[in-house]
């Protein structure tokens, strides 16, 4: 190679820009797998990439290849995108970055100014941005939802959804699709009124918004007690999926407010607990689906549904916190199977649906009662993976039973509703993790990896044979994705809160996790 | 801006107005500081505030860290440094307003026993015979006396209610004591017992200081540590069955149990 051509290919490097995502980029993600373009990596929820550069037979040799350290404290939940060589992500506090996805060195940072009198529930997180066109997409925890430049962080438009201090909060990554960023909205344990909301991605004018409580007379609203639809919660504070074939987006929902106290909600209280089947245009209800009829034990759905075809069957699958396993006909919302894949004492028997029915004894009193799995669930929303080629479904669980009992409060808007409380089983019996392997037609588990305490990192899996994960020690982990067999691990130092993704620059694959404040990447040497 | 005198009146008066109980005494306020109180507090304080293996009993009248209202007030709000108790605001649940602070205390007020609970058992006869006839020290060391195999003792009667301090000494089993605390882990390291056979065939039994899922901090009653790879090892084996005897009356009479218990509950950490 003679000098000229070096030099230009070193300018051609140097004015890499970003270029266009558009919605075609990202229903054809599988056409470019060094990119990363969802918070699920695809539209499809997987979380799986197709990059096998580093795969079973060199995992050993995996290195660490660069840290970004964010300087935030708190809780580091992002999954980053890439595009094009270039890395985004979030931090806690509403910080976004773009950083060289070769090297880690930052091109832009920006930092939301937020109001001194947040109190958001469970810390000041935010799991990623979305991208398109020329924007990437952030919701802030004072719940407004902002465009950002991809080229220079700077703000394009900046709306406010609602008013944060009735405890309304944006934590997860945004949803592109088509030509609008979807978003669901945080706040269950402030007796809110829970949202999913479309932004038109030019403007910021909303499109569209569901609520995840009917108001008055709507459909649905005799599924509370008197007036306590008002006060509902459902909030949608995880990443949803989008089915292009249907142009369906489907969206889980959270715990019904107050969280663990049943009483003056009677009835099944839609749509918490629901995975609801949206129109991607209108935001209108197509189906839905829910979890846990009349919840008392805060078990969220806010789990990543996956899409999953199996032969002529086109189904959507989630792991959900209360234990079951649910295997639901997307075409439909009829449920096909719900098997626990995990310890479950709350239910003893399903309706006619299939539907697993909580027994009279799992409800929480004002002394308490020992119910498994406890609070934080069987899992919860660190998110799982599915691989096409193994055709297994890969999830973190928790092994942990706790008491409930009622702490009856009243409602005050922006302050704390949970009418409950819990507190860890008083027969000091050992908790533990893992990570299983779960075939998604028979609901089996063919494997585990026992994790010495529980998890809160999400999995992905790779066509290099392939699962990764972190434990709570710290410990990042390279699995056979056929055995589970631990082939490599690094430890980073903190457990992780986040969950693992892939991406290639010049044809070398890397593979990336938050943990503690840091965001860690490895490649081969 | 006004002259500095007057700007320190005006902050003097400010937080005078503030720093009283707003609700003192008053019984809906206790009620509404019981339930703030379950659901903020009781994860380690117990239900009742009686405390337990993870937080103090707070029915006691005589409090560590301040007996007062405002001292229990920024107790809750600001937490506490050098112990596990966090701020209001932040790390657990919803956080707390200063109203519901108050509240809180409060309601800690309405449940105080009325006669001070003075450990039943005499405070120096413990300390003999915690480094005497019961050999304590053996393995637990308090104010830098003793073992290092067991948790040190000396923060003990301050962290922990008197019964769950009874329970370990006559059911160590039940609930194995916290060692190591990581800020990033849920659950602390629990005192396990590992027994393990080395790549060169030794067999070494101990407590477990640190464990993840390839590596284990193991110390002999010796209080030699050892720092082992799993993979070397030819096994590895962990039970919930504590070093620390269990110890039944015959051993240990009751009279010399409450001694001990009054010993570890007077001993003030430096």
């Amino acid at each position: 190679m003679n000098r000229t051509n070096l030099a230009s290919i070193l300018l051609f490097t140097a004015s890499i820009s970003p270029a266009q995502v558009t919605f075609d980029r990202i229903l054809n993600s599988s056409k470019e797998p060094q990119n990363w373009l969802t918070y699920s990596g695809d539209y499809s929820g997987r979380r799986f990439s197709t990059l096998d550069q580093i795969n079973v037979d060199n995992v050993k040799s995996l290195a660490a290849k660069w840290v970004y350290q964010t300087g935030a404290t708190g809780k580091f939940e992002t999954t980053p995108l890439v595009v094009d060589g270039i890395l985004y992500g979030t931090a806690p506090d509403d910080r976004a970055f773009a950083l060289d996805a070769r090297t880690g060195r930052p091109i832009w940072l920006y930092q939301r100014q937020l109001p001194g009198d947040l109190r958001p529930c469970c810390g000041r997180v935010n799991r990623g941005l979305a991208i398109l066109g020329d924007k990437v997409f952030m919701g802030t925890l004072d719940a407004h939802m902002l465009a950002l430049d991809a080229k220079t962080g700077n703000v394009v438009w900046d709306v406010s959804a609602v008013d944060y201090t009735q405890g309304y909060s944006f934590t997860p990554a945004p949803l592109a699709v088509k030509n609008q960023v979807v978003i669901g909205v945080a706040g269950g344990e402030y007796g809110i009124r829970g949202f999913i909301d479309a932004y038109d991605a030019e403007t910021g004018k909303r499109n569209w918004r569901f609520y995840t409580v009917p108001g008055r007379g709507e459909p649905g609203q005799e599924t509370w007690e008197g007036e306590s639809y008002k006060t509902g919660g459902a909030a949608a504070w995880i990443t949803g999926v989008y089915d292009p074939t249907t142009n369906l987006i489907f969206w889980p929902t959270g715990n019904p407010s107050p969280s663990n106290r049943g009483q003056g909600r009677a009835g099944d209280n839609l749509y918490s607990n629901t995975l609801l089947a949206l129109d991607a245009d209108t935001g209108k209800l197509k189906w839905h689906f829910q979890f846990t009829h009349h919840d008392e034990h805060d078990w969220d759905s806010t789990e990543v549904p996956v899409i999953i075809d199996q032969g002529d069957k086109h189904l959507i699958v989630q792991a959900n916190r209360n234990g079951y396993f649910y295997v639901i006909d997307r075409t439909n919302g009829k449920l096909l199977s719900a098997t626990p894949f995990g310890k479950v004492t709350w239910s003893d028997h399903k309706d006619a649906e299939g539907r697993p029915i909580a027994t009279k004894e799992s409800s929480p009193t004002l002394e308490g009662r020992f119910v498994c799995p406890g609070a934080s669930g069987v899992t919860n929303w660190m998110s799982p993976t599915f691989n096409p080629v193994t055709g297994l479904f890969y999830v973190n669980i928790r092994e942990q039973c706790d008491v409930f009992s009622t702490a009856p409060q009243p409602y005050e808007a922006g302050h704390a509703f949970y009418g409950s409380a819990y507190i860890p089983a008083p027969q000091g019996e050992p908790y533990s993790g893992a990570l299983r392997a779960i075939d998604p037609a028979t609901g089996d588990i063919k494997w585990e990896f026992k994790h010495p305490s529980p998890t809160w990192s999400g999995v992905l899996s790779t066509g290099g044979g392939l699962v990764f994960s972190a434990d709570a020690e710290g410990n990042f982990i390279a699995f056979d994705a056929r055995s589970g067999k631990p082939l490599w691990h690094f430890q980073t130092g903190s457990g992780a809160i986040a969950a693992p993704m892939s991406y290639a620059v010049d044809g070398k694959q890397y593979v990336a996790i938050a943990t503690g404040s840091a965001l860690y990447t490895f490649t081969l040497p | 801006m006004p002259p500095k005198v007057v700007r320190l009146l005006l902050l003097g008066t400010v937080l005078f107005a503030q720093e009283r109980n707003p609700v003192a005494g008053d019984p809906k306020s206790a009620q509404a500081g019981e339930f703030q109180f379950r659901i903020n507090c009781s994860f380690c304080h117990g239900l009742g505030a009686r405390g337990g293996g993870r937080g103090p009993d707070l029915t006691l009248a005589r409090k560590r860290h301040g007996a007062s209202d405002v001292e229990m007030f920024h107790n809750i709000k600001d937490g506490i440094a050098g112990t596990a108790m966090p701020a209001a605001i932040g790390s657990i649940g919803v956080g707390m307003t200063d109203e519901e602070i108050w509240q809180v205390v409060t309601y800690l007020r309405s449940v105080q026993v009325k006669t001070p609970a003075k450990p039943p058992g005499n405070a120096a006869n413990g300390k003999d015979a915690f480094f005497g006839s019961a050999k304590c020290f053996a393995c637990h060391m308090v104010q830098g006396k003793g073992g290092r195999l067991g948790p040190d003792l000396t923060g003990t009667g301050s962290s922990r209610s008197l019964e769950s301090i009874v329970e370990s000494i006559r059911d160590p089993n039940r609930r194995l004591a916290a060692g190591l605390t990581e800020a990033t882990k849920a659950f602390p390291q629990e005192y396990e017992t590992a027994t393990v056979v080395t790549a060169e065939g030794k067999t070494i039994t101990g407590v477990t200081l640190n464990e993840d899922s390839f590596t284990v901090q193991i110390m002999d009653p010796a209080e030699k540590i050892y720092l082992l790879d799993k993979d070397k090892l030819r096994s590895f084996k962990k039970t919930r069955t504590s070093l620390m005897p269990a110890y039944a009356t015959s051993q240990l009479s009751d009279k010399d149990l409450a001694d001990i218990v009054a010993y570890l509950m007077s001993v003030e950490a430096k």
